[in-house]
């Protein structure tokens, strides 16, 4: 290296190439992670953050509650002259930490009231830096795991498993620790604990993206860790519960933010919980916080609508979430019971690709076909496994070693050849058509709600379930296209809808049957919500960022099925309310005017009032039981009367008072 | 106000009677009970060559009760017909709108009114005169007055003697009701009847005593004139043998409202026979008096496209294709692409016209038929 090579060789370049870490890749590629722009980047790491959270939870078995703080911090410059003390973690660890001692309470009241002078935050649009807080009453992450978990990219548990889960390559939130710190240069925060027994733990982690390890800034013991109070209290609550416990009762900020939200007012909240003796630890969970450059707004793709959407597919779940405008908003649980835990498959054979065939039969521990096919494969059963040997022209006794490429050919053909069994679907844990109803009665205020399960199907070996929500009327604007919600293994899809297999699947169906209009090449007009979730071990999306789903063939069967399935539910509603009403208009547009025609008639000759009316009302009844005839698509007359509604219970609908008459 | 001779007031309570009976009738048999009413729109409209006036056809619309569109104006019909049989019983005359109030109310059970405005009613009302037969007069249904009179004439209305001399500068009202029983001329010195379209320009023509040096009664009709006021124009043309000048605004509108009181409107095409007066002249303004007049052009306005539209229609209706005088009249107006308020021509003086524009116009005989 003394001298200055004018050439490189193929030695001196062999020097330079060396392995790329996968997170400076991802570092330097952040888009394909979903950090395109600061907008989506805030979005995507709340995402992640509580998609860990309801997964971690499920698993234990605990019904999850998640907190969701995003706070809307100041300039770079402004921060760090603060300090990271009260910038970097108010809420939590080392507020908490001060808490015990007796300047803790107003240091934090003061850090508050400089930087919010009228209890509101400064300008939220205009903010481009804030930390994100999600806590879990998880089951907690053990300590020595938690620099691997936060810290490295494609560290988890969850990608060498068939098994359905939010979470695929374990990628999300240390990528979302990697964009905060690449952002702001702040470290991530993470507070765990895993039972009653052991302390909660502290961490502040750095990624070192060379290395792909966390570097660990910060590893201490966490001697009190309290829980969050509900979203929603105000500032009033507070107070009063303040007063009760006697330690805030003079605070004058309480009653200055009693009005108007604001960040200060949960900031009380927060304060009032961690001072409150009353008040127990958290036994497990855990929190993690970033700081990250982002962009606050409400609206389409937001943070707002994220929730809004994981409360619906997640009815189980209840989650707090803080707003950095001090908007609270409890998303409540609806169903106290956590979702059966999905089983770990082995990969089916119709899915498995030759190249993969032929690296597992060199891997495989088995040395005899029979066994490795047996084995490896879900649904092979000896007898199979003797079928597709026999078809490619070998035996269950072949050696799996010997298996050359063009046999291994043979057997992939051999295989598609050969009827297996589909694969197991106890794997799969659909949200269940009751769970969707309420999901969507508690988030949507229509009228008519009908949710469909698939049974399971599978692509490419890959065992999948639809299942389909319609929520109709009530107050859903008239006007607009019908809004889809896309759904995969119950955390909801916003971006890319138009990539997507589910929209797609909805503009291919046609809605017209079901009695909506439907413009060409378009979604369905009218009051409607399409609440679309796939559920499957392996959801192909079609990016890292998990925004769309391929366009299977499999796949968009089933969704078309069941939105059909769906759409006649919804038309027959619509065209029993729709009949309701024109009949009842009719019959009683008839019998308001009788009463006036019969006195009208009265008075210019002489008639027998109460006869006419009589009269007149039997024709009105006979005309409108004759007009009521309606004939059904092909054309054969259904009589009405003797249909009566049958009762499904995969529909709900809320009775309204006066369904049938328009004044 | 002279009663209705008892004879009339008997054929009155009889319609009104037969109309009741045919619900009555059609409820026994389990039928729809339904009212036949002559149609009253342009294609049931009949130009009578022979006569020169708006006749109306024989298509007649069915009216049904158990109709969900017929419903709510077949009960209307019903009521009104009620109403005006309350009225023939009392032998009292009443307006319109008297009537719209006598009929109007919550329906039993509901938050629905019978009627909700007075145009509700009133072309009900015209839909029964034509059903039965009978018109608003002989109903006893009078409007509210619109237009005024004055001019070299003395008449009786309702028993007092009225000088037209000496009516002062707001003029004698025309009533609704101008039938001989109400209305008798009596000694005059005219020689023609001038209606001007609008009560401001008659105002002009009052203040600058236009009928006293011309010989002639001047009426207005506030715009489009009422059936009284076509009623008197009609009887002083027939009864009287006075010529008819109908003076507008050069504008379609102006056209139609002359073409109104020469052959008749559509709408009430079934009272054309006592009410247009086919000899009618238009008398101004013509689309070429800018030229003759020398009017400038700075108080023209430009034509709309509704104003268009409207002209062509004019210019289609039978009984002004006939005559290429009026072809030429519209052309020039469309061809100019301006349309001008009676008021223009007070650009060159106030009482320009009454003592330059009409006079000259009527001298060199420059109206249209």
């Amino acid at each position: 290296m003394k001298k200055v090579v004018p050439r490189e060789t193929a030695e001196s370049m062999a020097g330079k190439q060396k392995e790329i870490a996968v997170s400076e890749f991802f570092a330097k590629n952040r888009h394909l992670l979903g950090f395109d722009n600061p907008r989506k980047a805030l979005l995507t790491c709340v995402k992640e953050a509580v998609d860990n959270s309801l997964d971690a939870c499920e698993e234990a078995g605990i019904l999850p509650e998640v907190w969701v703080i995003v706070e809307a911090l100041h300039s770079a410059g402004h921060s760090h002259a603060e300090g990271t003390d009260n910038q970097a973690a108010p809420l939590k660890g080392l507020a908490s930490k001060r808490s015990r001692s007796e300047e803790t309470q107003p240091s934090l009241l003061e850090a508050v009231h400089p930087e919010m002078p009228h209890g509101v935050s400064p300008s939220v649009a205009k903010a481009t830096r804030f930390r994100v807080t999600v806590r879990d009453n998880g089951p907690g992450i053990v300590r020595t795991q938690i620099p691997h978990v936060f810290g490295r990219l494609l560290y988890g548990s969850k990608f060498h498993r068939l098994r359905m889960s939010r979470g695929q390559q374990g990628i999300g939130i240390s990528a979302a620790g990697m964009y905060g710190l690449l952002t702001t240069g702040r470290s991530v925060e993470i507070i765990s604990r895993t039972g009653k027994k052991k302390p909660a733990h502290r961490f502040e982690l750095q990624m070192d993206t060379q290395k792909n390890r966390a570097e660990i800034i910060v590893d201490q013991e966490q001697a009190s860790w309290k829980p969050l109070p509900p979203a929603g209290w105000s500032a009033a609550a507070v107070a009063a519960h303040a007063t009760v416990q006697g330690s805030l009762a003079a605070e004058p900020a309480a009653v200055q933010t009693d009005k108007t939200l604001s960040f200060a007012a949960w900031r009380h909240a927060v304060a009032a919980f961690e001072a409150d003796p009353a008040i127990e630890e958290v036994q497990h969970g855990t929190e993690v916080s970033i700081v990250l450059e982002a962009r606050f707004q409400r609206g389409r793709a937001s943070v707002d609508e994220y929730l809004e959407q994981a409360a619906i597919a997640n009815p189980h779940a209840q989650i707090h979430y803080i707003a950095p405008d001090g908007l609270q908003r409890l998303f409540s649980r609806e169903i106290n019971e956590v979702p059966r835990s999905p089983s770990a498959i082995k990969p089916h054979p119709y899915g498995v690709e030759l190249g993969v065939m032929i690296r597992m039969l060199k891997e495989t521990k088995h040395k005899h076909l029979g066994a490795f096919l047996h084995e490896e494969f879900s649904r092979v059963s000896p007898a199979v496994a003797e079928e597709i040997c026999q078809k490619a022209g070998l035996t269950t006794m072949t050696w799996c070693a010997q298996v050359a490429r063009e046999q291994a050919d043979r057997l992939h053909v051999a295989i598609q050849q050969t009827k297996i069994m589909a694969p197991p679907t106890n794997c799969l844990v659909p949200i269940g058509p009751q769970q969707i109803l309420k999901g969507l009665l508690k988030e949507i205020k229509a009228e008519f709600y009908a949710a469909e399960t698939r049974d399971p199907a599978v692509y490419r070996g890959n065992p999948f379930q639809i299942e389909v929500g319609l929520a109709y009327g009530g107050q859903l604007p008239t006007e607009e296209s019908a809004r889809v919600i896309r759904f995969a293994n119950r955390v909801p899809l916003l971006y890319q809808p138009s990539a997507c297999a589910i929209t797609k699947s909805v503009l291919d169906a046609n809605w017209r049957n079901y009695g909506l209009t439907q413009p060409r090449n378009g979604p369905p007009e009218g009051p409607l919500v399409i609440f679309v979730h796939m559920a499957s071990v392996w959801v192909p999306f079609t990016s890292e960022s998990k925004e769309a789903i391929a366009s299977y063939d499999e796949i968009i069967k089933e969704i078309k099925l069941a939105l059909q399935e769906c759409g006649r539910k919804l038309s027959t509603y619509i065209r029993r309310r729709q009949h309701a009403a024109h009949e009842g208009q009719r019959r009683h547009i008839f019998e308001k005017y009788i009463g006036e025609v019969v006195t009208a008639c009265s008075k210019m000759t002489r008639v027998n009032k109460a006869e006419l009316y009589k009269q007149l009302q039997a024709i009105a009844n006979s005309r409108t039981l004759k007009a009521d005839a309606q004939f059904d698509d092909e054309g054969n007359l259904i009589k009405l009367a003797e249909k009566p509604a049958e009762k499904d219970e995969n529909v709900f609908v809320v009775e309204r008072a006066d369904p049938a008459v328009g004044e | 106000m002279a009663k209705k001779s008892r004879k009339e007031h008997e054929a009155v309570g009889k319609k009104l009677q037969n109309l009741a009976q045919v619900v009555v009738k059609a409820a026994r048999f389990r039928r729809d009970p339904n009212i036949e009413i002559p149609t009253r729109a342009l294609s049931n409209s009949i130009y009578d060559e022979k006569r020169k006036i708006i006749m109306l056809g024989d298509a007649k619309q069915t009216r049904s009760f158990f109709n969900l569109s017929q419903a709510k104006k077949f009960m209307q019909t019903m009521l009104i017909a009620s109403g005006c049989n309350d009225l023939n019983d009392q032998g009292k005359t009443t307006s319109i709108r008297d009537l719209f109030y006598h009929c109007k109310h919550t329906i039993e059970g509901t938050k629905e009114n019978t009627f909700d405005e007075q145009s509700e009613s009133d072309p009900i009302i015209e839909d029964l005169e034509v059903a039965i037969g009978s018109l608003r007069e002989e109903l006893g249904l009078f409007a509210e007055n619109k237009g005024s009179m004055v001019g070299a004439m003395t008449i009786v209305d309702d028993g007092d003697t009225i000088d037209l001399r000496r009516m002062g500068s707001g003029g004698w009202s025309v009533p609704s009701i101008v039938e001989k029983d109400v209305i008798q001329f009596k000694k005059h010195e005219t020689q023609f009847i001038l209606l001007i379209e609008k009560a401001a320009i008659w105002k002009r023509f009052n203040e600058d005593r236009y009928w006293e040096k011309h010989k002639c009664l001047i009426l207005h009709g506030g715009g489009q004139p009422p059936r009284g006021v076509r009623r008197l124009i009609y009887r002083l043309h027939n009864e009287l043998k006075l010529p008819v000048y109908v003076l507008t605004d050069n504008d379609p509108w102006g056209y139609y409202i002359y073409s109104v009181v020469k052959q008749g409107s559509i709408n009430l095409a079934f009272e054309s026979a006592r009410m247009a007066v086919p000899k009618a002249r238009f008398i101004g303004m013509s689309s070429f008096d800018v030229q003759r007049f020398n009017i400038s052009h700075s108080v023209t306005i430009a034509l709309k496209d509704e104003d268009k539209s409207r002209a062509r229609e004019i210019m289609n209706y039978p009984w002004f294709k006939e005559k290429e005088e009026w072809q030429k009249e519209i052309e020039q107006m469309l061809k100019s692409g301006v349309k001008m308020e009676l008021e223009s021509l007070s650009s060159k003086d106030f009482s320009f016209i009454t003592e330059t524009y009409l006079p000259e116009k009527m001298k060199r005989k420059l109206w249209l038929d």
